[in-house]
């Protein structure tokens, strides 16, 4: 049995939202992962809000404080996905902090992904250097710990790419409007590298809000992750996101195919 | 392979972005902390524009009024700037100078940091942006308008509690988006390695002065040596020539605020647990999930979470003690310490100033304590006096 990170890149480009648990409430987030599922969502990135999200932008930050806000825990969000697994078996991921899975104890943290079927942890404050913080128990369970590479990585990214399994995650910054073309070079040459030393998949996921952007990213990558731009559908609809989100999915998810389609 | 290790604490749990960026200062930091010549600047630079060595005082009066052991203070509130917090900044800024860096950026407490962040950019000649909760540009307003006056852009920081773990998180966010050409000037021994090693070494001239002052002066060791802890640069520069000297007791002195038995804490030795937040494995005050508690302490500086590894680890192997001290005992410190000696402390220094008050009474004549009185209180003077519920206008 191939693992469903392999399902969600076997269809050609992959398309991945992510999603802050619990904003604006955990029902809604069952909702909207189902919705995503059912409109195209190759993987999903569930993420697990953290009070201290260094590595994210006010978007997700305020996600973060609105889910918290609310009183939720790790274990609320683990029976969530565990009613969401009765609906669908769309390939699913966590993302958060370190803090929370040590915490939690990454053992048990691990066990209970496999029992939820998660196939993968994006945590970013882990870097090649500390994964042994987390490996283990991600091997004795079978969950991927995905590699994240930048484009300040520069030399480490053979390193890195080598012992990457699942998927790599490629991150930048924003960058600057207006060079555009130069950042798009830059990634191309991100994911070159990183397909010299492993056969493996990699999704680019910075900025990325419109069907236009998602495609041209497509041309470079196995796959787009897109997750400022869905959490803002969230903050404004709230309760009432199911609709606008499933129609952005659709839109997004349509623009990635056909990508795949152009460069065929 | 993980690197900067205390024990078990420490590390580098920074976003893969930043680890090009920690190890080039790293790189950095090697290749100059033995440099004759950087050595050499550094030390010119402390003698001419800090002040340095500072004052080992006796404190007679207090030494007279408590009855007990000798106490002597660390006149770190004399450096220019009026507290420690020059020590790191001022090299750590010469040393992104000549990284080839023309842009710093710092988080800020008090204020302190902030201060000494400006002030050195403003003599090295670098571009300097301060990010400092919004709660403490209000109960610190001094401080923001001085960073000002030294040519620094300050940032309100609104997110999350609006104190000094938020100005860390917005710091290293900033830094993510530009590493070209900025530095980011942590300020305490905390953060992702090199950073509490840098710092740590930086602040160290504290204690070797004190060794120094203290054999000239007594012609032996001090028996106890305490400082305030927040994320703990002035006490492990006060303690750290003496690690080796067991016979010296170190007392780091937390902030309760309104005690460990409230959640208005920021004792993290006392009420916190082991975690990893802010680049580091250490101890954290958090929940039973790992969400990082909003601390209180009347200190601004002393307003933090966590607390750098390698206290961690002093605290792990019981060479290093660590007690709470609540606002009020840190406010009677205060005023104590200026109607007696007529020298008005930080409200940090004053936790540990309000230690040495419980303890030295209870010690014989012939026991000397340090006290490290990292920094001055004018900055506090308006806060206390709301405190104390006195109207008074900056």
């Amino acid at each position: 049995m191939s693992n469903s990170i392999e399902r969600a890149f076997a269809k050609g480009k992959a398309f991945i939202p992510f999603i802050t648990a619990g904003d604006p409430d955990l029902d809604t987030t069952e909702r909207l992962i189902c919705a995503m599922a059912e409109n195209g969502a190759d993987l999903i990135e569930i993420g697990i809000p953290f009070s201290d999200p260094v590595a994210e932008g006010p978007v997700i930050q305020r996600a973060s404080e609105r889910a918290l806000a609310t009183g939720i825990t790790t274990d609320d969000i683990m029976d969530m996905v565990e009613s969401v697994r009765k609906k669908t078996d769309v390939p699913l991921a966590f993302m958060t902090y370190i803090n929370l899975i040590f915490t939690y104890g990454a053992d048990r943290f691990m066990k209970r992904c496999k029992e939820l079927d998660i196939a993968a942890v994006i945590i970013p404050d882990i870097p090649y250097e500390e994964k042994a913080e987390l490996t283990p128990s991600c091997k004795k369970y079978g969950i991927k710990l995905i590699s994240l590479i930048a484009p300040t990585s520069k030399d480490r990214i053979k390193m890195i790419a080598k012992d990457a399994e699942g998927f790599v995650y490629c991150v930048s910054s924003m960058g600057v409007t207006g060079m555009r073309s130069e950042m798009n070079k830059h990634i191309s040459d991100m994911i070159d590298s990183v397909k010299e030393v492993n056969d493996i998949p990699c999704a680019v996921g910075f900025g990325v809000s419109t069907p236009e952007q998602a495609a041209e990213y497509a041309r470079y990558a196995d796959g787009v992750i897109v997750g400022s731009a869905v959490v803002k559908i969230v903050e404004e609809y709230g309760k009432d996101s199911i609709e606008p989100v499933s129609e952005y999915i659709k839109s997004m998810k349509e623009a990635v195919s056909e990508a795949l389609v152009a460069t065929a | 392979m993980s690197k900067g290790r205390f024990g078990i604490h420490g590390g580098q749990f920074v976003p893969e972005t930043l680890m090009n960026a920690v190890n080039e200062l790293e790189e950095a930091y090697e290749k100059y902390k033995n440099d004759p010549e950087f050595v050499e600047e550094v030390n010119q630079l402390f003698k001419e524009y800090i002040g340095r060595p500072s004052l080992l005082y006796y404190a007679k009066n207090m030494t007279e009024d408590l009855g007990g052991a000798k106490i002597y203070l660390k006149r770190e509130d004399l450096n220019h700037t009026g507290s420690h917090k020059l020590n790191n900044a001022l090299p750590q800024v010469l040393l992104a100078k000549k990284m080839g860096k023309t842009r710093v950026i710092a988080e800020t407490g008090a204020g302190q940091h902030g201060v000494a962040t400006a002030t050195a950019a403003a003599l090295l000649g670098l571009e300097c942006e301060i990010f400092m909760g919004k709660e403490d540009t209000d109960r610190q307003a001094l401080n923001v308008f001085r960073m000002r006056l030294l040519g620094a852009k300050v940032h309100a920081v609104t997110s999350g509690t609006q104190t000094l773990k938020d100005a860390v998180n917005e710091t290293m966010r900033e830094w993510t988006k530009r590493l070209d050409d900025t530095h980011y000037v942590l300020g305490s021994v905390m953060g992702p390695h090199p950073f509490p090693t840098i710092v740590r070494d930086f602040q160290s001239v504290i204690s070797k002065e004190i060794k120094a002052q203290m054999l000239e002066k007594e012609g032996r060791l001090p028996d106890v040596v305490m400082a305030c802890v927040g994320g703990g640069s002035n006490a492990i520069g006060a303690f750290y020539d003496f690690i080796e000297d067991k016979e010296v007791r170190l007392i780091g002195c937390e902030a309760a605020g309104r005690g460990i038995n409230t959640k208005e804490t920021a004792a993290t030795i006392s009420t916190g647990s082991l975690g990893i937040f802010h680049g580091m494995k250490s101890y954290f005050c958090q929940d039973e999930y790992g969400q990082i508690a909003p601390v209180y302490s009347i200190s601004a500086g002393l307003d933090y979470p966590g607390i750098g590894p390698e206290h961690a680890n002093l605290y792990d192997t019981k060479r290093a003690e660590y007690v709470p001290v609540t606002d009020d005992e840190a406010v009677a410190a205060f005023e104590y310490l200026s109607k007696t000696e007529g020298i008005i402390p930080a409200i940090e220094s004053a936790h540990a100033v309000a230690h040495a008050i419980k303890i030295a009474p209870t010690m014989p004549k012939d026991k000397i304590i340090v006290v490290n009185l990292s920094g001055r209180g004018d900055k506090d003077v308006a806060a206390i006096a709301r405190y104390k519920g006195v109207e008074i206008y900056e």
